[in-house]
């Protein structure tokens, strides 16, 4: 996912409220490359899962959402980074309504299915990183 | 520290000799900066425990402050004192100098004294204050962090009303952004509600709600089996259009949840489940 970068910002999630703001953020991104109103709600609801995964499951860490171009078409792009358990079977954390918790199960199968490109990469006991892209069509 | 283990610690015995007059001195100089904004009584205490925890460690090195075992004491005493002043509304700055003022007050104790160890122990002695003024820095931002979030939380139960909206049926409209504090807030209020007047029907509006992820979602579906089981039911309206898609893409079922398009609506059901239905005047009886 190699796209041309126009602005970056970072974000850290430690607390509840850090996942509202990069929301926020993200939100104010997906307006700014005119995505519509459903693609909208559809990334802030993927980057919001993907923050909580990050607070809760991570153990906090890292946002970085950022305005992208491919040439074509802009886009959001957002990063989610944390240097927690990692995670042992990724297949089986993409099943869905698998949890290691009491949630849903539904975060990350669902954010998969709610932008345009999705990658997950984890290590046990290095860390957990997945970027999100949507684009405006 | 090892360092002067073999030596008696001069300074440390200069200020447990003279603890009294230190105190009272420390008291004056600290009162001032804070400028009647504490009473002389209060400051006592409060500087009155931190120098009987500080004196068994003042012969130690800064660096020790954080890591030391028998610093634990003297970090709880500061912790407090710094979160009782966030609490009180003074600034960092008039707390962490409640702290400083002590160099003043024992360099006026040891200006007569010419020993090069006695000053020696004194640079220590000032970084050590230096290193407990910034950890009031640290305790302070903290507290006040809570209080912040603890106003939030208050603001929260009184910018979230849950409505009588005819005999029987409540309805709650949720606005804005939803984290997962809010969201809690709003239903427990919902279901004590439904308690304290008997209700049957509760509607959850979620016209106004940019975003429902997987943690929301989970609350409200919650919120209508509690809802359930206290013998009422809940319905859900306002669901938009972008907002229904992505619950689908995402994968939540709402199952046998009623919902409905608008608030209206809801209220139209609920009322039609209580045997009621509204007519326009010239057709009753037609
Ligand atoms: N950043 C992460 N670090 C470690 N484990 C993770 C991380 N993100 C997800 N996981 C694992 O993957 C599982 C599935 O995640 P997913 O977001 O789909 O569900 P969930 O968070 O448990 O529930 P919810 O539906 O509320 O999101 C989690 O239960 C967790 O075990
Ligand atoms: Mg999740």
């Amino acid at each position: 996912m190699n796209h041309a970068v126009r602005e970056t910002q970072q974000m850290d999630i430690r607390i509840d409220s850090d996942v509202v703001r990069v929301r926020q953020v993200v939100r104010e991104c997906a307006q700014r490359v005119k995505l519509s109103l459903v693609d909208q709600t559809k990334l802030v609801t993927a980057a919001s899962e993907l923050a909580r995964n990050t607070l809760l499951h991570g153990g906090g860490g890292h946002a970085t959402i950022e305005l992208v171009h491919d040439g074509r078409r802009s886009g959001v792009k957002a990063t989610f980074r944390d240097e927690g358990p990692g995670i042992p079977d990724i297949a089986l954390a993409l099943v869905d309504g698998w949890t290691s918790g009491s949630g849903l199960g539904l975060g990350l199968s669902g954010s998969r299915r709610l932008v345009d490109e999705f990658d997950l990469a984890s290590q046990p006991g290095k860390g957990t990183n997945v970027t999100v892209v949507k684009w405006a069509r | 520290m090892p360092a002067n283990a073999d030596r008696a610690h001069r300074l440390s015995g200069l200020l447990a000799d003279n603890a009294g007059t230190l105190l009272q001195r420390w008291v004056q100089l600290a009162g001032a900066e804070l400028q009647g904004r504490l009473t002389v009584a209060e400051l006592e205490r409060d500087l009155r425990e931190l120098l009987d925890t500080l004196l068994p460690v003042a012969g130690r090195q800064a660096a020790d402050v954080r890591t030391g075992a028998d610093f634990t004491e003297l970090n709880t005493v500061l912790t407090e004192l710094s979160r009782r002043r966030a609490r009180q509304n003074l600034t960092p700055t008039e707390t962490a100098s409640s702290v400083f003022a002590l160099k003043q007050a024992v360099f006026e104790l040891t200006e007569q004294d010419d020993d090069p160890a006695l000053f020696r122990e004194l640079i220590t002695f000032s970084s050590l204050l230096d290193s407990l003024g910034l950890l009031t820095f640290e305790a302070y931002t903290r507290a006040r962090e809570e209080v912040i979030n603890e106003q939030e939380v208050q603001l929260l139960e009184l910018t979230t009303p849950v409505v009588k909206i005819w005999e029987g049926v409540l309805a709650v409209p949720l606005v804005g952004t939803l984290d997962s504090g809010r969201t809690q807030v709003v239903m427990e209020k919902l279901l004590q509600s439904l308690v304290d007047t008997g209700s049957e029907h509760a509607i959850i509006d979620i016209t106004g709600v940019l975003a429902v992820d997987t943690q929301v979602a989970q609350h409200l579906l919650k919120t209508v089996v509690a809802a359930r089981l206290m013998g009422a039911e809940c319905t859900i309206s306002g669901i938009r259009p972008q907002i229904a898609q992505t619950i689908v893409a995402l994968g939540i079922e709402f199952g046998d949840i009623t919902t409905k398009a608008t608030l209206a609506d809801a209220l139209r059901h609920a009322l039609r489940s209580d045997g009621l239905s509204v007519v326009r005047r010239d057709q009753v009886g037609a």
